[in-house]
């Protein structure tokens, strides 16, 4: 368990059963009173996010979270499968858990499995991952290297990125997986 | 980019807008005939409070407040005193507290703690207007006021109305009448104007006397402005053998939670038992003052940066 005190941002705390992620931190002491620890709060497993305030005497849950390492294997219906980097064990994650991730997928690429209670809830993409661009209208004539507009552009699976107007069909592109936004030409098609 | 040296460039115009709220609460202080004091910041023994933690100097403690000493002169036969300068509440540290802070208090002996409110209502008022030009304040995505009439909200009302709780009740169970006015409070008090919650259980009044028409009440008051606390006000306690049994029941929740000791403060209570005159006085948070004036959103920004 945790008390109080050992509250801060960032910190995963356990509350009725799910994993929850710090997202914001305040402390405060209304009128001379007992401090109180204001927390914005957000469920690792299902995204949705809610405001707890904590008194001194509190105890919170501390979450049997654990990290490690897996490869991405294959997609199986609405399901993809990641396989254990030591054991090898094939283990499912839905589509609905990993949301956008799913358009990053590479096959055999090194990722992070996060298991709650043995179950694994999340998955953390490498950071950056290259694609080739499929879909993009040609930039106008005169358009620099350094310019800042932007145009939509598509990668193979159909998620749509905005690109530099430079990009063109063929084109190799890093992608930020952290954001899923264009981060730059690994190199012309 | 973020060296120590840039932190404080970017903050030279919120310092020196500070500097000028400054001068123009002491311009207000002074034509009110009020004596500006300076007290011990290093004290032998602090004003025991409950749940708040004043740091160590060699064999002194630093002040959390300048109360007993205030009080002390109160004592001595001064009337209308105030005093600026910074008090020490060790661990505190959020977006509107600071472990080093600077508290503006003041004390009217002869007066009653809604004289003052009228007195408080001047204060914020003109300052507002000196440094502004009007008594509107944006602060946190709110307009507020200040020209306004101030809501007054019995605290037992606020409690029943906004979180349909009893505080009374609440006030039963330690940290449960701070969390719901926290959370369910707080939250709901007005915020176009300055909101006044009037007359606390009498345990959270430590140095305030009892309403005389419902002694389970204190005479204590708080001011919110955009929902941020920023004064408390007594009609002060007087009676030494009552001030005497709460330090006592003070050090046994201090004791039952773990908390440090602290000696009794002997001097304050023998000024009190000579006599001290009926009294009231206010404490305010300055630097929340400045906050709410300049529109930042956090003590933080108009402050020395804390070095860490």
């Amino acid at each position: 368990m945790y008390s109080a005190a050992d509250l801060k941002k960032g910190l995963k705390i356990e509350i009725d059963g799910d994993p929850y992620v710090i997202t914001d931190f305040d402390f405060c002491k209304p009128g001379k009173g007992t401090a109180l620890y204001r927390c914005k709060l957000k469920n690792m497993v299902t995204g949705s996010t809610m405001d707890r305030t904590f008194r001194p005497v509190d105890k919170v849950g501390r979450p049997d979270l654990e990290e490690r390492e897996m490869y991405y294997s294959y997609a199986d219906g609405d399901s993809y499968i990641f396989s254990d980097a030591e054991t090898y064990e094939e283990i499912p994650i839905s589509a609905e858990m990993l949301g956008e991730k799913t358009y990053f997928l590479i096959e055999n690429s090194l990722c992070n499995g996060l298991f709650f209670n043995g179950k694994l809830i999340d998955i953390t993409l490498p950071t950056f991952i290259e694609k080739t661009i499929t879909e993009t209208e040609p930039g106008v004539r005169g358009d620099t290297a350094s310019s800042n507009v932007m145009k939509p552009a598509k990668i193979d699976n159909g998620y749509e990125i905005m690109v530099p107007l430079f990009i063109n069909i063929g084109d190799v592109v890093k992608i930020d997986t952290r954001t899923g936004a264009y981060a730059e030409r690994v190199s012309k098609g | 980019m973020n060296s120590r040296k840039n932190i404080l460039s970017a903050k030279i115009d919120a310092l020196t807008y500070r500097a000028k709220v400054l001068s123009s609460v002491r311009r207000y202080f002074d034509h009110s005939d009020f004596v500006e004091v300076e007290t011990p910041v290093a004290v032998l023994a602090p004003a025991a409070e409950e749940y708040i933690e004043c740091p160590r100097a060699g064999d002194f403690f630093l002040r959390s407040s300048p109360e007993l000493q205030m009080k002390r002169l109160l004592c001595a036969g001064m009337e209308k005193i105030y005093q600026i300068g910074p008090c020490f509440r060790a661990g505190e540290n959020g977006r509107l507290h600071r472990s080093e802070f600077s508290m503006l208090e003041w004390y009217m002996a002869g007066s009653s703690y809604m004289d003052l409110l009228d007195f408080t209502r001047g204060m914020v008022r003109t300052v507002a207007h000196e440094l502004n030009g009007s008594g509107i304040l944006h602060f946190r995505g709110q307009t507020v006021d200040l020209d306004a009439d101030w809501e007054i909200i019995p605290v037992r009302e606020a409690f029943r109305k906004f979180a349909g709780e009893s505080a009374d009740k609440l006030a039963e169970e330690e940290g449960l009448f701070e969390l719901v006015l926290t959370d369910r409070v707080e939250p709901n008090l007005p915020k176009d104007r300055p909101c006044v919650m009037i007359d606390y259980p009498i345990r959270f009044g430590a140095f305030a006397r009892a309403k005389q028409e419902d002694p389970t009440l204190a005479e204590r008051w708080e001011l919110y402005i955009g929902g941020v606390e920023l004064s408390n006000t007594y009609g002060e306690l007087c009676d030494p053998q009552i001030q005497r049994q709460r330090f006592h029941d003070f050090a046994e929740t201090r004791k039952r939670n773990n908390l440090a000791e602290y000696p009794e403060p002997t001097a304050f209570l023998e000024a009190m038992d000579e006599g001290m005159r009926d009294s009231a006085g206010s404490a305010m948070g300055f630097d929340r003052l400045v906050m709410l004036l300049a529109g930042a959103d956090t003590i933080q920004d108009v402050s020395f940066p804390q070095d860490s």
